[in-house]
């Protein structure tokens, strides 16, 4: 067996570790001046379209306790639909990076993105899919990062049409999924890694 | 639309629950993943360009030190090749690095270890793949350093590595690790990977055609990311 041969696997992943912080978000872990601005921290600016929206939330272990070491990414949809300038139809919003990092609170472990509500983005079929964040996940103690989406609550009726929810054969997982309105464009989304409210998580 | 990507192999990536990693065992889910044809959503993601990079981005060795001075440890080049897998170099991936010090100490507030701190030595560090797929950055060899898990684990000397390849669906943080260190075998976390030529995988040989005489050492650390499908027969509904 030759070292560092994958034999065309993808690389083994290996967990994010308790230090992650220093690599994507070295700003905010206290090393400053290597790069001025952290990667993910501001994903609008004044002139993006879209209404503003803002999403906090924990990653929440099997004890019920909010982790304070992790490290969640979103990527989304502008408020048009298009994703970000790999998307085969056309440039999107200028103004819009699609992209967001959250070191979490280092205290509360609580995270935030300011962000704007995306747009629907075709399924595989042709149809659209309910508007949606994709949400990825890691930390110490999880050894390959978590995909998952969040949906927005007040969208009950693309809900029932969305390709990827309708493939969730327990029902009663789907709010698992489904932010929760904490008063006008903001949302409360927790992420539960283990019991009765696990949150889907995809393999995709 | 493009085929989609080719499924993780869960067989060689490591499980979710690992109990000799102490720590996987609360934070690992326990019930079915959800499997779905990827969308637009995951086949998508953030771009980068050179552009963001600073002059010191990839040289661990000064960008964090003062004028005129350098980290302490042995000095290493890690370059390779970031490929998918169906072998074609990846472009324009962005690679993000962070280690301990020679001494196997992070500069972080929540490290416990007695090894001192370099003030020259950050700890961070980032590159963006060329045009094929290659990438190098400069810094210092990594210490061992010992971590509460057992009672008395050791982490083999590794660099943590977090890769974006052009699609979501291809997010990847791994670690790297030197060949010949003999704590590679001891480790759990590394341990969570089951299949021996797995774990060889994540091992950088020694590079002497690529060291720098009288100045650093190289090691090789190729990358895998995942791929698309490469079959015209896509599935699809009939008229479409
Ligand atoms: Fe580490």
């Amino acid at each position: 067996m030759d070292l560092n041969d994958t034999n065309g696997q993808e690389s083994p992943s290996q967990t994010a570790g308790p230090y992650v912080h220093i690599g994507c978000t070295p700003n905010a872990s206290g090393i400053k001046g290597v790069w001025a601005q952290d990667l993910g921290s501001a994903m609008v600016d004044k002139d993006t379209s879209g209404d503003r929206i803002t999403i906090r939330g924990s990653v929440i272990d099997g004890t019920g306790a909010a982790l304070t070491d992790t490290l969640v990414e979103i990527w989304q949809a502008d408020a048009g639909g298009i994703c970000g300038a790999n998307d085969p139809r056309g440039p999107g919003d200028p103004h819009f990076s699609g992209f967001g990092r959250s070191a979490g609170d280092m205290e509360t472990g609580e995270f935030r993105f300011d962000t704007i509500r995306p747009g629907p983005v075709p399924s595989r079929d042709g149809g659209l899919q309910a508007p949606h964040i994709t949400f990825w996940i890691v930390a110490r103690g999880i050894n390959t990062g978590l995909h998952t989406r969040l949906y927005f609550p007040e969208d009950t009726a693309a809900h029932a049409n969305d390709p990827i929810l309708s493939r969730i054969e327990h029902r009663s997982r789907i709010p698992t999924l489904i932010a929760k309105s904490e008063g006008a464009g903001v949302y409360r989304f927790d992420i539960r890694l283990q019991g009765e409210d696990e949150t889907i998580f995809f393999d995709i | 639309m493009k085929p989609g990507f080719i499924a993780r192999n869960r067989d060689w990536q490591p499980p979710a629950l690992t109990p000799r990693y102490k720590t996987s065992i609360t934070r690992s889910p326990q019930r079915a993943l959800l499997s779905f044809p990827t969308t637009l959503s995951e086949e998508t993601g953030p771009v980068f360009g050179h552009d963001m990079l600073g002059p010191l981005d990839n040289d661990l060795i000064h960008n964090f030190a003062a004028d005129g001075a350098s980290a302490i440890g042995p000095r290493i080049i890690v370059h390779g090749h970031v490929r998918d897998q169906n072998g074609r170099g990846v472009p324009n991936a962005l690679i993000e690095v962070w280690q301990a010090n020679a001494g196997g100490r992070y500069r972080h507030r929540k490290e416990g270890y007695i090894a001192p701190l370099d003030p020259n030595f950050g700890g961070c560090g980032r590159t963006v793949t060329d045009e094929n797929g290659r990438y190098e950055f400069r810094t210092i060899q990594p210490g061992a350093y010992p971590w509460p898990n057992g009672p008395n684990d050791w982490r083999p000397a590794h660099i943590h590595f977090s890769l974006f390849g052009g699609a979501f669906a291809q997010r990847l943080i791994t670690q790297m690790y030197f060949q010949g260190d003999p704590l590679i075998p001891l480790c759990p976390i590394l341990g969570s990977v089951g299949d021996p030529a797995a774990v060889n995988a994540l091992v950088a040989p020694l590079d002497m055609a690529m060291t720098v005489p009288m100045d650093a050492r190289a090691y090789r650390f190729d990358i895998t990311l995942r791929g698309r499908r490469q079959t015209a027969f896509e599935n699809r509904q009939e008229g479409l």
